[in-house]
């Protein structure tokens, strides 16, 4: 029986609309990590600001995206924003909008945290030294910053990748719908089906997931050796 | 010092935000330009979306259907649509369009049905949707073309033909279904065993735990086809649901257009015809007329 359920996989085109599922959620998941990586770095630095106000603001758009589920999110931006401006996008570009500015929302936090716990002389000495508010951040703040919140970043990118999986409500074909495309065709032929299906799901997220990782252990050990 | 950073840090603030809203602005003018495009024909634009002079403009249907719910809706192993659902909407296409290619299938959940209809980004839902007061308010319903009722299964050595000979043995449900409902609400005198998935109701059934399984006669009849011993004492049992087309609300053009469609593939007994194209083999000719509504009108 065993080798009945794994035969699936191979069944038609299935193992090739595995891994076009596959490449929807790599796609969704690489430009959003992207985007959301430069809009951060950019709401990060701003936040380190000492007006009130910025921080405030801010402090509501992380809250927004933390507070509501990203699924709620992916649905206002789907039918409910679209239709209210009488644009026509299709799913994936708006899966990308939401992961980007969710993405900006937690990496702003993240470059935050890590520019606030560089200690103050940095600050200090690259003024002293006559560097302009650019040249600091380029050649001082940012580069520091950066190894200080690699692991928390990864850790985002990772997250990210294993969310896009909501994207199925908003009409995506992602690997997971895929997966469940193929358990349900043959749910009454292969039982087993569902094993092997998600079996290969898994791995599939591994092979993108793991290498993220290993980078990322990869440079803070080449950064502290 | 701190001026300037402040100034550079409001500049960048107003960027982004300037650079979200032209985002936004450019397509939306890109689809402003398409739609006066099409309000050359001599509907006005709110209801040029989804309505037939539209959709032939466009030269596709956009019908929503599931992906994942085998026989009825599923995509098979070489990518195709197929199904029930499938099946008749490609013949509303053919008779709209002239063409059962000219249909575009989007791929539905559950969940969003409604909001796919709502936010025009389908013109008909054919995903198996049941037609209840609550989704009435929401979208409009067309005619049926199926029913849905309760079955209940049983091995054929103690067969149960009527839901009265349940009393006093165990009735096994699967938990949050219309099943447990049903027996909870009219009959609470018989015990029932519940399950959370569907696999652990029939393993229930086969290990003698139960009398019986009730739950949606689609799902029982299917089994028992594919177990031999057990048997469906009770194929239709309980308040009966239909399953229909649904359109956007207020999309009356489009909604006359589907039940007129209905009666005329009535009268050639299409929907019989998409039962032995697409269920007979799961679930038998003879159940046949427990699930097919031809003409649009359940008697």
């Amino acid at each position: 029986m065993q080798s009945l359920g794994i035969s699936v996989l191979f069944k038609g085109m299935n193992m090739q609309r595995l891994l076009e599922g596959l490449l929807v959620t790599a796609r969704i998941a690489f430009f959003s990590i992207i985007i959301g990586s430069l809009l951060g770095i950019a709401l990060g630095v701003i936040w380190t600001s000492k007006s009130k106000w910025i921080r405030l603001i801010c402090r509501i758009y992380l809250e927004l995206f933390r507070i509501i589920p990203i699924l709620v999110w992916l649905f206002i931006m789907y039918f409910g924003v679209t239709t209210a401006l009488n644009i026509d996008l299709s799913g994936e570009v708006v899966s990308v909008i939401v992961f980007s500015l969710w993405g900006a929302a937690e990496m702003g936090d993240i470059v935050r945290g890590a520019l606030e716990s560089l200690p103050k002389h940095q600050v200090e000495s690259g003024k002293a030294i006559g560097l302009g508010f650019w040249d600091l951040y380029r050649y001082v703040l940012i580069p520091q910053a950066v190894r200080r919140m690699l692991p928390g970043a990864i850790n985002l990118a990772t997250r990210m990748i294993k969310t896009t999986s909501l994207v199925v409500l908003i009409g995506v074909i992602d690997v997971i719908k895929v997966g469940q495309q193929i358990i349900e065709n043959s749910r009454i032929e292969v039982p087993t089906a569902s094993f092997w299906v998600y079996g290969s799901v898994f791995i599939l997220y591994f092979i993108i997931c793991y290498p993220l990782s290993k980078i990322s252990r990869k440079l803070e050990n080449k950064w502290n050796g | 010092m701190i001026k300037i950073k402040r100034f550079i840090q409001v500049l960048i603030i107003t960027v982004l935000a300037l650079g979200i809203f032209a985002g936004c602005n450019n397509a939306s003018s890109n689809s402003s330009s398409t739609t006066s495009t099409n309000t050359s024909t001599n509907t006005s634009t709110s209801e040029a979306k989804g309505s037939i002079a539209e959709i032939k403009e466009r030269g596709k249907i956009r019908i929503g259907v599931f992906s994942d719910k085998y026989p009825f809706g599923y995509v098979d192993e070489n990518g195709e649509n197929q199904g029930f659902d499938v099946y008749i909407a490609r013949r509303f296409a053919k008779d709209l369009l002239g063409d059962e290619s000219k249909v575009e299938f989007v791929l539905v959940d559950a969940a969003s049905r409604v909001a796919f209809l709502e936010s025009n980004k389908v013109d008909i839902i054919m995903a198996n949707f049941t037609v209840t007061e609550e989704r009435k308010q929401k979208v409009d319903f067309a005619n049926p073309y199926m029913k849905v009722s309760l079955g209940i299964v049983s091995p054929e050595s103690a067969p149960i033909t009527s839901v009265e000979q349940l009393k006093g043995k165990k009735a096994i449900v699967a938990k949050g279904t219309t099943a447990e409902t049903y027996l909870t609400k009219n009959y609470p005198d018989i015990e029932q065993l519940k399950f959370e998935q569907y696999t652990e109701i029939f393993e229930a059934l086969k290990d003698g735990r139960g009398a019986a399984i009730v739950n949606d006669n689609t799902e029982v009849i299917a089994w028992a086809k594919q177990n031999p011993g057990f048997v469906v004492g009770v194929p239709s049992l309980g308040g009966q649901d239909t399953i229909a087309p649904a359109v956007k609300k207020g999309n009356k053009e489009l909604l006359d257009w589907i039940n007129n469609e209905l009666a005329a593939l009535g009268e050639e007994k299409f929907i019989s015809k998409a039962y032995d194209e697409t269920l007979a083999e799961i679930y038998g000719e003879e159940y046949k007329e427990s699930i097919v509504i031809e003409g649009g009108n359940l008697e």
